[in-house]
Order: C-alpha cells, then structure tokens, then sequence
C-alpha cells in the first residue's frame, strides 16, 4: 500500500523560497492540551459500540497490551482544542503549516484529497503527547476540476513523553484558485 | 490469564479473496453526536440540523471523519479479536451517512504477507454502503498473529513496521 498521493510525490521547481524552505522542516511542535484519559476511551467505544476486550477488561489488556490503551484511531481526537477555555480566543486551526501554505502559494481554496493515518506505539492512560507538522512535498501547478492549483501532502507526526513515535497522519490537500479567482 | 489464551484468527485462518462477515448497524440523531463528541469534535454539522441544512446544505447532520475511523477499527478487531493491531488506514467519505440510514460494512482481504520482521499484515478493501449505494470506501493494514502463540501488540521499533 503506497503512503502517499502520487499526485503529490514530485515536488515543484517553480516554488517561493518560503514555500521551499517549509519542506522537509519540523514545524509547529505542540503538545496535547491534557494527559491521555479512560474516560474519552469509554465515550469512544460506546458511540459505536466497540467491544474488543483490551478497552473493557484489565486483565485481557495486561495479557495483549501490557495494560489499557486507547483505541489507535483515537490518535487526532488528543489535539482537538476545548470547546472553550478561559481566556481563549480566536479559532485554532489546526493544520496550521496548510493554512500557511494557501496563503504563500496564493491559493485561497483548499480541500482534503485524502487521509492516511499510520500507528506505532500504542497510546495509554497518563500519556503525555506531541505534534509537529512536516510539508513532505508541494506538486507543480495543474488544472484540476476545481480550478487550477497544487497538490501538497503534510505528515502529522505525533510521539509521547518517551520520544517513541505514535503514529503520523498522512494528509494531500489540493489547494486552488476558483476560475473566476 | 496470557496473550496466547485471548481468541481471535491467525493468520492460518484466512487468505487473500476472503471476505469479512458484514455488520449492520442503524444510525440515529445520538449516534451521531455521541460519536462527533467522543472524538472532540464540536463542529455544528454534527450534533445541529438548523446548522447542516442552512449552512451545508445537507438533509440533516452526518457522521463525522474521526468517529468514522473508529467505525471502521470497531468493524475490523470485530473480526480479527483483541490481538489484530491496525497499522494503517486510510479511507474516503463519498457521500455523508445521515440519521434514518442503515450502515453496512463490507471487506475483503486483498493481500496477505510477512514482512521482514516475521510479522503478518492483511491489507483489506473496507466499504460503507447504505441501501446498497457506496458512502465510504477505505483501505486499512492490520497485523494478524502468525499463531495463538504470537502477539503483534509486543511489536516495537524495527520489529513494526506498518
């Protein structure tokens, strides 16, 4: 299975320097806002009623796991900000390398192409996490059904408190400019 | 109790052309919005009709992205038990999934082998569907044990390799 959008593999050679410079380059290290919790663990797997043993039963889960863990696709729901907190304001966007990308490319449209998420460590009760984000590849110029644009491909890494890595999400955006943009 | 006690398939168990036993599941108002909150998801297409017609000119709210991969891990450790471990998934929601609507999911083992490190994958074709029309179309990769003895949850460093 290839990790990554073909559309997005070559990286373009008419690029801004600023856009150049991003690739490859760690950017925005954030850790989560608190520690890995039971609780949304629980919430989870009862939305959609997810009965696998090792969330449920302590001893199934000291035998497979070596104790609780939280389900891998849990892995983007530990950064998603408060609803509120005190003092915040503003909406915190949380792809940020993208929304920087639209604005140096120029190109004020964007969507998801696609989404591939990749596990390593399992996540468990108490973890401390973190993020980066890192522009892998920034593709030529192209016409597409939307209008004309790039493709660009951004990995999400996240690692916990020990530095061992936990997984990366995998994300090709099409930015673009609207025909009439 | 030990690893080699908790059931589920080995890779014995299966081969590339299976296909996985289906689940069916109903989808209401709170199943919508148990799963855009379980996931930290407060965005209002999700738990406001006023706000998913007007705004995103749906028929209602629909299921969110995260809450969908949790859908999907549900649907695959269903099928291989506690000691199948997903390595990777990747997934495509065509068209949304809205209250009133039966989910059906579907998969098929498109490829099964060992990799350097001993350790067997299945690579499996997921799908969505309700009232037979695609919704979700996904591909994932979960780690099966090559036997009742292995774990692939003991796995670490150069050892996984999703």
């Amino acid at each position: 299975m290839s990790a990554r959008d073909p559309q997005a593999s070559r990286n373009a050679t008419d690029l801004p320097d600023e856009a150049q410079r991003m690739i490859d380059t760690p950017l925005y290290e954030e850790p989560g806002e608190f520690p890995i919790e039971m609780g949304y663990v629980y919430n989870t797997c009862a939305a959609v009623q997810n009965g696998n043993p090792i969330f449920w039963d302590p001893a199934v889960a000291e035998a497979v796991t070596g104790g609780p863990i939280a389900p891998p696709t849990m892995m983007s729901v530990w950064f998603r900000p408060h609803y509120w907190a005190p003092g915040a304001t503003g909406e915190r966007k949380a792809l940020q390398t993208h929304f920087d990308l639209k604005q140096i490319l120029d190109l004020p449209e964007a969507v998801v192409a696609s989404n591939e998420a990749v596990f390593g460590e399992p996540v468990r009760p108490g973890d401390r996490l973190t993020t980066r984000q890192i522009v892998r590849s920034i593709g030529p110029l192209k016409q597409t059904k939307l209008g004309i644009g790039r493709f660009w491909t951004i990995d999400v890494e996240t690692t916990n408190q020990h530095g061992e890595w936990v997984g990366t999400e995998i994300y090709t955006m099409l930015g673009y400019r609207r025909p009439e943009q | 109790m030990s690893a080699t006690e908790v059931c589920g398939i080995t890779a014995a168990d299966i081969a590339e052309g299976q296909e996985m036993p289906a689940l069916r599941h109903p989808v209401s108002v709170t199943t919508i919005v148990l799963g855009a909150l379980a996931s930290r998801d407060w965005r209002p297409m999700h738990h406001d009709k006023d706000f998913a017609v007007e705004r995103n000119g749906v028929k209602n709210i629909f299921i969110n992205t995260p809450n969908n991969a949790a859908w999907f891990e549900r649907y695959i450790t269903d099928w291989t038990g506690p000691k199948g471990r997903l390595g990777r998934l990747r997934f495509e929601m065509k068209k949304s999934v809205f209250p009133g609507d039966e989910m059906c999911f579907s998969g098929v083992v498109r490829k099964l082998a060992a990799d350097a490190a001993g350790c067997h994958w299945a690579d499996l074709e997921l799908t969505i569907s309700v009232d037979g029309e695609v919704r979700t179309t996904g591909r994932a990769r979960v780690a099966i044990p090559t036997d009742p003895a292995d774990n692939p949850w003991t796995r670490k460093g150069d050892r996984w390799l999703p």
